[in-house]
């Protein structure tokens, strides 16, 4: 049996140099709120594969303060050299007092036997174990392996704080005009379509998270499809006109769109069931009004009006009534708003704006409509939400090039998790489904 | 995209012209010297052959020199209705540009669209298609909505002019196809722009 352990302590105030230097927020956790943890080293090589996932997965849900053991440099460390000393505290009647003395809140043991992942969350604190749960781990050559480990560490983190994780989630995005997604810890990349001679543009997640819709653009056309996991895809209007930024209703039944006539450019929706019903909720004339996102309880609507001039962000019902500014703004001095995503939870809405002929990514807090500026450092853009609520991936060119970076709200980090450059128009998904086992 | 059906037109016309020459009247030629009255003789005969030859040959040639003359004339003329064409479709799809981020019509540009108008009469069987462009800086979607309202603030100015709002499409290309691949103001100022595209009636253009 190999046996592995993690272990959570108090959190002690986080360096800021680690927040960038081009954000603009204030430190919003305080030191002991953020609890640690440590993961003991494996005794065997044979899980790093799945141990280093689930090691980074923690870390990158910034919720814990991640404690190395003294002895092993990292928490993912491997083999018998970190293995020595710290085997035997893997095993049950945990030292809790020796964690609690390092700090730690929880301690997370990871098994592996056969092929079966064995987690056993140590409440450190109470001196007890919280949750024992196993999980059958597919081969690693499976297209389902990271899945199914990410959802460990989602389970990790459901078990330790009561919260969602986002490890088990994708983004999708844009590059060369082809559609791709990545894990949401940055492996994992994976072409989903490219269409010859067209260009794939907007793509939008419904909230099964088993289907995606994408605008494809061509010659001034734009025409919008649904996809499902399989592959397989339906167009939803005809490409006749320029139909593009397409967004679910959060039962997936309607979808709203921009279309650009030569009356200018509103938003419609279409009954994605049937195909029909096509219905205009924006009667722009000499402005435009596109990017509609759904609330999450779909009653309203977040999108982009040209009304006052500059395109701004603006909120209506989800019928279209009731239509009035969102995001405030200075007439004439603030730049263009654009490309408006609301947080799952409900509470804010990120957009970016043009600060000083670059953009720049805002958050609206959508209680008492005030806005306040995230990054500063080079261009960022075209903000979406993990299903958190509290991190947002970007595309931003602060190393050079058009790269997407993610942002923890609550502590400011910043990492990247695409190097390659030319990455347009992310959208994070929400928690996957577990995948169909009988899936190839 | 045009100049080559053009080219080939002026072509067919001109092997046109040269087929008709053969038809026009021959122009005066030396005249034949009256046949001796020993015509029987076989030197007589052979010294009249050669005469009707030579009479022949200049003949001939005087003909393709009128050929050549015709020809040069129509061709002349057909250059001259072609560099009309040209200048007249220079005209009609040169570009106009706008500020970041706006879709107002610029006044150096108004003046670009009112050379467009008196020729937009003058070939009524021309339709154009304006496609409006945004540079790289802005939304990426934003910028298709730009577009489209670029390329709608030329078409109302035409139709406003008078231009029948039918013989205009509008279409956007958003930021999606920069003429300049630069990332400078120089690049940009060139992307933000409408392309003006004949799309049918523009093989042979008129002056007003």
């Amino acid at each position: 049996m190999l046996v592995g352990l993690c272990v959570v302590t108090r959190l002690v105030a986080q360096d800021t140099s680690a927040i960038d230097r081009g954000v603009r927020i204030g430190i919003m956790y305080h030191p002991g709120v953020r609890p640690g943890l440590v993961l003991l080293p494996e005794p065997a090589a044979a899980s790093d594969s799945f141990r280093a996932i689930v090691a980074r997965d923690l870390d990158y849900s910034d919720r814990f303060e991640i404690i190395s053991l003294p002895g092993s440099d990292s928490m993912v460390a491997d083999g018998p050299a970190a293995a020595g000393p710290h085997a035997a505290l893997a095993t049950p009647g945990l030292n809790y007092p020796l964690y609690q003395a390092l700090g730690a809140d929880f301690a997370i043991g990871v098994s592996l036997t056969g092929d079966t992942v064995r987690v056993t969350v140590h409440d450190v604190t109470a001196g007890t174990i919280r949750r024992v749960f196993r999980t059958a781990l597919p081969p690693l050559d499976s297209p389902r392996f990271r899945l199914v480990v990410h959802r460990i560490a989602d389970d990790v983190v459901a078990a330790t704080l009561g919260t969602q994780g986002i490890a088990a989630t994708r983004v999708l995005f844009v590059m060369d005009g082809k559609l791709y997604q990545i894990d949401a810890d940055g492996a994992g990349l994976k072409e989903l379509r490219a269409t010859p001679g067209r260009e794939i543009l907007s793509p939008a997640w419904a909230r099964d998270g088993q289907h995606l819709s994408y605008m494809e653009f061509w010659e001034g056309h734009g025409q919008l499809f649904i996809e499902d996991q399989a592959g397989r895809r339906r167009a939803v209007t005809d490409g006749k006109t320029l139909d593009f930024t397409p967004a679910f209703s959060p039962d997936g039944r309607t979808l709203a769109f921009s279309r650009a006539t030569e009356e200018g450019t509103d938003i419609y929706t279409i009954n994605t069931v049937n195909n029909c019903c096509v219905q205009r909720l924006t009667v722009g004339r000499f402005s435009d009004n596109l990017s509609p996102i759904y609330s999450p309880d779909g009653q309203r609507i977040v999108f982009v009006s040209s009304r006052a001039g500059l395109p701004q962000v603006y909120v209506m019902a989800a019928d279209g009534t009731d239509q009035q500014l969102f995001a405030p703004f200075d007439y004439g001095a603030t730049g263009s708003s654009n490309a408006p995503d609301w947080a799952p939870d409900g509470q804010t809405v990120a957009f970016h704006r043009d600060v000083a002929g670059t953009l720049q990514v805002f958050v609206l807090d959508v209680r008492s409509r005030t806005v306040r500026q995230l990054t500063s450092l080079g261009r960022n853009s075209d903000p979406t939400f993990a299903p958190d609520s509290r991190h947002l991936a970007f595309v931003s060119d602060r190393a050079g090039y058009r790269q997407l970076w993610v942002i923890d709200m609550e502590t400011g980090r910043i990492r990247p998790i695409l190097e390659q450059s030319g990455v347009r128009l992310p959208a994070w998904s929400p928690q996957l489904p577990e995948p169909a086992a009988s899936t190839p | 995209m045009k100049r080559p059906l053009l080219f080939v037109l002026v072509s067919v016309v001109t092997a046109a012209a040269v087929a008709c020459g053969g038809s026009k009247p021959a122009p005066q030629t030396t005249p034949t010297p009256q046949p001796s009255t020993n015509a029987d003789s076989a030197a007589a005969r052979a010294r009249q052959d050669s005469i009707a030859a030579a009479a022949a040959d200049s003949a001939r040639r005087a003909s393709e020199d009128a050929d050549r003359v015709a020809r040069q004339r129509t061709a002349d003329s057909l250059a001259a209705l072609g560099r009309a064409t040209d200048a007249v479709r220079m005209e009609l799809t040169n570009m106009i540009h706008f500020d970041y981020d706006k879709a107002a019509l610029r006044p150096g540009d108004v003046t670009s669209l009112d050379q467009k108008i008196p020729l937009l009469q003058a070939n009524t069987a021309v339709t154009i298609r304006i496609a409006g462009h945004c540079d790289e800086r802005g939304s990426d979607e934003y910028n298709l909505a730009l577009g489209n309202r670029r390329a709608m603030a030329a078409k109302q100015y035409l139709t406003s002019h008078g231009i029948d709002a039918g013989r205009i499409t509008t279409v956007s290309y958003g930021k999606e196809r920069p003429i300049d691949p630069g990332h400078d103001e120089d690049a940009w100022s060139k992307n933000r722009r409408d392309e003006f595209e004949i799309t049918a009636g523009g093989d042979v253009l008129k002056q007003p």
